[in-house]
């Protein structure tokens, strides 16, 4: 064991609830536990039990009623929309279930709009976006339109975009729901390479045991109360 | 630079949609200039007078004339500078239909009170020699393939008989805004016509021209003219030359004020034509800007894309509508010329479409803009799929 070091992500009394005309329908209830750095965290639960709150919660891309979440230290909870966008773009990739590329930008267009955001020059944007192409083997589709490619391509374009800026977590809602067998095999496999070689922490929203496998540890939502029986694995 | 690339390449994904707004914006540019170049047309008189000219009519109606004894009593009230007078002779080339504006003019000082119709000098000289000389302005004159020396005969309708004239010169314009139609001949031809034919009508003139020595005292000199007469045979009624043009046009005024809100209304239509198309499109997109949202762009970004996306559409419509004003204009201005002698382009115009696209794109991005940036992330992603 390494010397005693804070969790990456710690979240403590998380409540969420939406409004629906004048009723208001509890989503997150009370729920506290934390995220070590380099975890691989499998989400599961029924439909509706709140996962994906939680993980939009997690990755600030919605606010919570009540609690903390702390990420490497900073309460996003208490930043401004601003505020978070920015830390959003610096701290956090993306990967949806529908992929979510853009249209009319070809592989490498999509992977490079993040870097819009930053500093670098076009030269150094370019030899990002090839390295990461090259991560989730795809050099060779760099100019194809995601219309062009196969749904398990479209993802890893996706996952490319998600960590070109080399973020510290990595969110997944299902990434490979909207996938067959062998594409999402690939998927995983690729998660996994993330996780175990560039260290990256992965959340991962999953209803397919077979994704979960892939985890190191599986947690369970329940109606929006986090099951207590964590799984953990090797 | 890259989310340029990126508003072009949004602007061309729904290529019918996109091309038929376009083709709307350009025939909005087309039908606005147009009615605007009608307007001015419709004003070309106003615009071509002088202030330093004033007209002096029969205070009771243009119908009635004036004493050809007025001339020397005008002259010698101070500030005028030189006196002309004339009639509106009102006659037809060979066939009703052929309608334009002809005169009956004393030769000498009304080309010197018109510097704006240029007369080459040995032309000139010929009107004012030839008793029977006419000169017509350069349109009429093409539109009718008259050339110097032609034999031209007019159907007298309020001095009757078949009027001949030899076409001694003409004028082309110095001003875009000069009317190249008139056409007019010596004031004496016809005065002695009407001693022989019709003596009553003789040594009478429709109208006095006053060219004033300054233009700011162009009020004082019409008050003293109107006054000497007070209290005469014929009383008189004397006004600027813009006055006196303004006169015939706001008999029509409520045409070009019904013309000038249709050009208004146009623009307001296109505005909510593009306003549903930006709409539409922002609506199918809330999926991608939650997305670019989700990246860490922000309402500036969303706003850049939307606004230049519709800004675009409005521009290239703009530009092909322009583009299309010149061409159609020139037709349109030859076949109506009878009725708007002065029919070109202002740049005005040009500056008003211009202004009127920017708008009209800015306007039609106002809502969806505000609606892509206020929608939650977690919204917009939910819509994908
Ligand atoms: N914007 C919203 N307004 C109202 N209710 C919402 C909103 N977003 C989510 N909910 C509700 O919150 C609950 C949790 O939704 P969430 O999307 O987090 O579930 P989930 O666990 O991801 O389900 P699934 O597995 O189907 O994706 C659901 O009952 C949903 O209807
Ligand atoms: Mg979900």
């Amino acid at each position: 064991m390494m010397g005693h070091k804070a969790p990456l992500v710690e979240i403590k009394n998380l409540s969420k609830s939406y409004r629906r005309g004048n009723q208001i329908v509890p989503v997150l209830e009370d729920i506290t536990f934390d995220i070590e750095e380099g975890e691989f965290l499998a989400l599961m639960g029924p439909s509706g039990s709140g996962k994906s709150t939680l993980l939009n919660l997690i990755a600030g891309i919605d606010k919570p009623d009540r609690g903390m979440i702390k990420v490497a230290g900073v309460d996003i909870s208490r930043l401004s929309e601003t505020e978070l966008a920015q830390w959003r773009s610096a701290n956090v990739g993306f990967v949806f279930q529908f992929y979510n590329l853009i249209p009319v930008l070809t592989a490498f267009g999509n992977v490079e709009l993040p870097l819009l955001l930053t500093r670098l020059s076009r030269k150094e944007r370019r030899e990002h976006v090839k390295t990461a192409l090259q991560m989730v083997n795809l050099s060779d589709r760099m100019d194809h339109y995601p219309g062009q490619l196969s749904g398990g391509q479209q993802q890893r374009v996706a996952i490319a975009r998600a960590i070109i800026t080399d973020p510290t977590l990595l969110v997944a809602d299902e990434p490979t729901g909207d996938l067959d067998r062998v594409s999402a095999k690939e998927i995983l496999e690729l998660m996994g390479r993330l996780n175990a070689e560039l260290g990256k922490t992965i959340i991962m929203v999953t209803h397919d045991p077979h994704a979960a496998e892939k985890a190191r540890i599986i947690r369970h939502l329940e109606k929006g109360i986090l099951n207590a029986s964590a799984q953990a694995r090797l | 630079m890259h989310l340029l690339k990126l508003v072009f390449k949004n602007t061309f994904r729904h290529k019918l949609r996109t091309s038929l707004t376009i083709l709307g914006v350009t025939v909005v540019i087309l039908a606005f200039g147009l009615l605007r170049t009608v307007v001015s047309a419709w004003y070309a008189g106003v615009e071509a007078s002088s202030a330093s000219r004033l007209v002096t009519r029969n205070s009771i109606s243009l119908v009635f004339s004036l004493p050809i004894s007025y001339k020397e009593k005008i002259r010698q009230i101070p500030g005028v500078k030189l006196v002309s007078y004339g009639n509106w002779f009102g006659g037809v080339y060979i066939d009703e239909k052929n309608f334009f504006a002809n005169f009956a003019v004393e030769p000498k000082s009304y080309l010197e009170l018109y510097p704006e119709y240029i007369l080459p000098p040995e032309q000139k000289a010929a009107f004012q020699r030839d008793r029977k000389a006419a000169v017509a302005g350069e349109k009429l004159a093409t539109k009718y393939g008259w050339k110097i020396g032609d034999l031209i005969t007019l159907k007298g309708t309020i001095f009757p008989g078949n009027w001949e004239f030899v076409l001694c010169g003409i004028y082309r314009g110095r001003d875009k805004s000069t009317d190249e139609t008139q056409f007019f001949f010596h004031w004496n031809y016809l005065n002695e016509m009407m001693k022989v034919t019709a003596p009553r009508r003789a040594d009478q003139t429709g109208f006095y021209l006053i060219g004033v020595d300054n233009p700011d005292l162009a009020y004082e000199v019409s008050v003293a003219v109107d006054t000497i007469f007070k209290n005469s045979l014929a009383e008189t009624l004397t006004e600027t030359e813009k006055a006196f043009q303004m006169g015939f046009v706001s008999m029509s005024e409520a045409i070009v004020v019904a013309i000038q809100m249709v050009s208004f209304v146009v623009i307001i239509i296109i505005m909510a034509v593009l306003a549903n198309t930006m709409a539409m499109t922002a609506r199918e997109r809330i999926g991608e800007y939650a997305v670019f949202k989700t990246l860490g762009f922000g309402g500036w970004h969303i706003g850049a894309l939307i606004f230049g996306e519709s800004l675009c559409i409005a521009m290239m419509g703009c530009t092909i509508g322009i583009l299309f004003t010149f061409p159609i204009a020139r037709v349109f201005g030859s076949t109506m010329e009878t009725y708007f002698p002065v029919f070109h382009v202002a740049m005005k115009t040009i500056y008003l479409d211009i202004a009127a696209s920017l708008l009209v794109g800015a306007v039609a991005a106002i809502i969806p803009t505000w609606r892509a940036i206020n929608v939650r992330i977690a919204d917009g992603l939910r819509r994908i799929g």
